[in-house]
C-alpha cells in the first residue's frame, strides 16, 4: 500500500475552512443556551406544572428522544418551505437545534431538580422565602451545579451534531469538507483534517464549559469541592 | 393517502429494513469491539488503559458523519469497490464500540469491590473470578444502559445518509425531492424510527426500575 497523503488542500482552501469551524462555533454557541431555558422550563413543566402541561412536555420530551436530528431538521426546513415560511437554512438549523437540546437537557435537569436535597427546600422555607425566591436562589443552581457533568456532555454532543447540518445546505464544517474532497478528490485527506478540527473543537469547548462553571458556580469555587 | 401513493410508503419501509439492518451491524460490531475496549478499560496494564481512553476520547470528540466520510474514503484508497452499506457498518462499529464499551466499564466498575475480595478468599484465579463472580452480576447493571443505546443506534443509523447509503432517512430525502410532500413524508418516517425507538426505550426504562427495585 503505497498511498501518499496531500494535505495541500489547507493551503488552497484555507478560508473556507476557516469559515466553515466559524460556522460550528456559531450554530453551537447560539443553540446552548436557549436549549438549555428550553430543557430548564420543560423540567420544571413536567414536575411541577398542571397536568395537561405535563403530558404535553412529556410527548414533546419523548418525541424528540426517539427520533433522529436529521428527520427533524428535514421536517422543520422543508415543511415550513411548504407552508410559505421561508426561515433560511441557518434558522432552521438553529430552531431544529435548539428544539433538539432543549428535550434532551429538560430530562437532565429533570433529575437535577429530583436530586436537590429535601432540607435545602425546607430550609428555604423556614427562612420565609418565597415560590419564586426558592427557584431560582436555591433549585435552579443547585440542579444546574448537580448534573453540570452530563449538561457538559450534552451540548458537546450537540456540537458534534451541528454537522449534519450541511444536508440543508448550512456549509458549515462539515458542509465544507464536502466540498474541498470533490473539487480535491482527497476524501481521506480532507476528512482526517475535519476529524481532527472537531476533535479541537470539542476538546475547547469543553474547556469553556468547565470555565463558566467556575465562574457560575460560587460555591464550587470557594469550598473546590462538588456538591 | 395524504398524496402520497402506497407504493411510496412500501419505498419508506424498505428504507427501514435497512435502517434495521445497519443497526443490527452496529451493534453486533459494538459488542465485539467494545467489550475489550470495555476490558482494556478496567485493566490495569498502562498502556491497554492508556490507549482504549484515547480510543474511546477519539471517537466521541468526532462526529459520526465524519466518521462515516472517513471510513468511507479511507476504505476506498485500499483499492476495495467502496460499498456503502460496509463503510456505514464499519463507522457505525467504531461509533458504537466506544460508547458501549464506556458504558460497560462502569457496569463492571458498579460490582461492588467485595466480590472481587470474596472470590479471591475463595481460591479462584483472576479469570476464574471475572467470569463467574464479576460478568453474571455486571451483565444484570448492564442491559438498561445497553438497551438505551440501542436507540441511539437505530437514530444514528440515519447519519449513514452523508455517504448516500439507502436507510430510512435516505428513502424519505428521495420520496420527498420527487413528490414535495415533506410534512406526510417525513411524519411518516419520524413515526417508523418512532415505532423502532419508543419500545426500546421503554424497555429500558422499565429494566432499570426493575433493577432499582431489587437493589433497594
Amino acid at each position: 500500500m503505497d498511498y501518499v497523503f496531500d494535505f495541500s488542500f489547507l493551503e488552497s482552501f484555507r478560508s473556507e475552512i476557516i469559515s466553515g469551524v466559524r460556522l460550528t462555533i456559531l450554530l453551537t454557541v447560539v443553540s446552548i443556551l436557549p436549549g438549555f431555558a428550553l430543557g430548564t422550563a420543560c423540567a420544571v413543566g413536567r414536575l411541577y406544572g398542571p397536568r395537561w402541561l405535563q403530558t404535553a412536555v412529556t410527548i414533546y420530551i419523548e418525541a424528540i428522544r426517539n427520533t433522529p436530528l436529521i428527520i427533524q431538521v428535514f421536517w422543520l426546513f422543508f415543511g415550513l418551505a411548504v407552508l410559505g415560511a421561508r426561515i433560511g437554512p441557518f434558522n432552521a438549523a438553529v430552531i431544529a437545534l435548539v428544539i433538539n437540546t432543549g428535550a434532551y437537557s429538560a430530562e437532565i435537569m429533570r433529575a437535577g431538580f429530583q436530586a436537590i436535597p429535601k432540607g435545602q427546600l425546607e430550609a428555604a422555607n423556614c427562612l420565609a422565602m418565597t415560590r419564586r425566591q426558592i427557584f431560582w436562589n436555591i433549585q435552579l443552581p443547585q440542579a444546574a451545579e448537580l448534573v453540570y457533568p452530563a449538561l457538559v456532555s450534552q451540548f458537546i454532543l450537540m456540537m458534534l451534531a451541528t454537522s449534519i447540518m450541511s444536508q440543508i445546505s448550512v456549509e458549515e464544517l462539515t458542509g465544507v469538507g464536502y466540498q474541498v474532497q470533490s473539487i480535491t478528490f482527497r476524501g481521506f485527506d480532507v476528512y482526517l483534517v475535519i476529524a481532527a478540527l472537531y476533535l479541537a473543537l470539542a476538546t475547547m469547548l469543553r474547556l469553556c464549559l468547565h470555565g463558566a462553571a467556575q465562574l457560575a458556580f460560587t460555591r464550587l469555587r470557594r469550598l473546590r469541592t462538588p456538591l | 393517502m395524504l398524496g402520497v401513493s402506497l407504493d411510496q410508503y412500501g419505498f419508506l419501509v424498505q428504507g427501514a429494513f435497512w435502517t434495521a439492518v445497519l443497526s443490527l451491524m452496529g451493534f453486533v460490531g459494538g459488542t465485539i469491539v467494545g467489550l475489550p475496549v470495555a476490558l482494556a478499560r478496567i485493566s490495569r496494564g498502562w498502556f491497554l488503559c492508556r490507549a482504549s481512553s484515547a480510543y474511546v476520547q477519539f471517537v466521541q470528540g468526532i462526529p459520526l458523519p465524519v466518521i462515516m466520510f472517513v471510513v468511507y474514503f479511507g476504505v476506498s484508497i485500499y483499492g476495495f469497490d467502496v460499498n456503502a452499506l460496509v463503510a456505514a457498518a464499519i463507522a457505525m462499529t467504531l461509533y458504537s464500540s466506544a460508547y458501549l464499551g464506556e458504558i460497560w466499564k462502569g457496569c463492571i466498575q458498579a460490582v461492588p469491590n467485595t466480590q472481587w475480595e470474596a472470590g479471591e478468599c475463595l481460591a479462584l484465579t483472576s479469570l476464574q473470578r471475572f467470569i463467574y463472580v464479576i460478568l453474571p452480576q455486571a451483565l444484570r447493571i448492564a442491559v438498561p444502559p445497553t438497551v438505551g443505546f440501542l436507540v441511539q443506534i437505530v437514530k444514528n443509523t440515519s447519519y449513514s445518509v452523508v455517504i448516500g447509503f439507502f436507510d430510512l432517512t435516505y428513502s424519505a430525502k428521495i420520496l420527498n425531492n420527487a413528490t414535495f410532500k415533506p410534512f406526510v413524508i417525513f411524519t411518516a418516517a419520524a413515526l417508523i424510527y418512532f415505532a423502532i425507538c419508543f419500545p426500546l426505550s421503554r424497555y429500558a426504562r422499565r429494566f432499570e426500575l426493575r433493577l432499582n427495585r431489587r437493589n433497594a
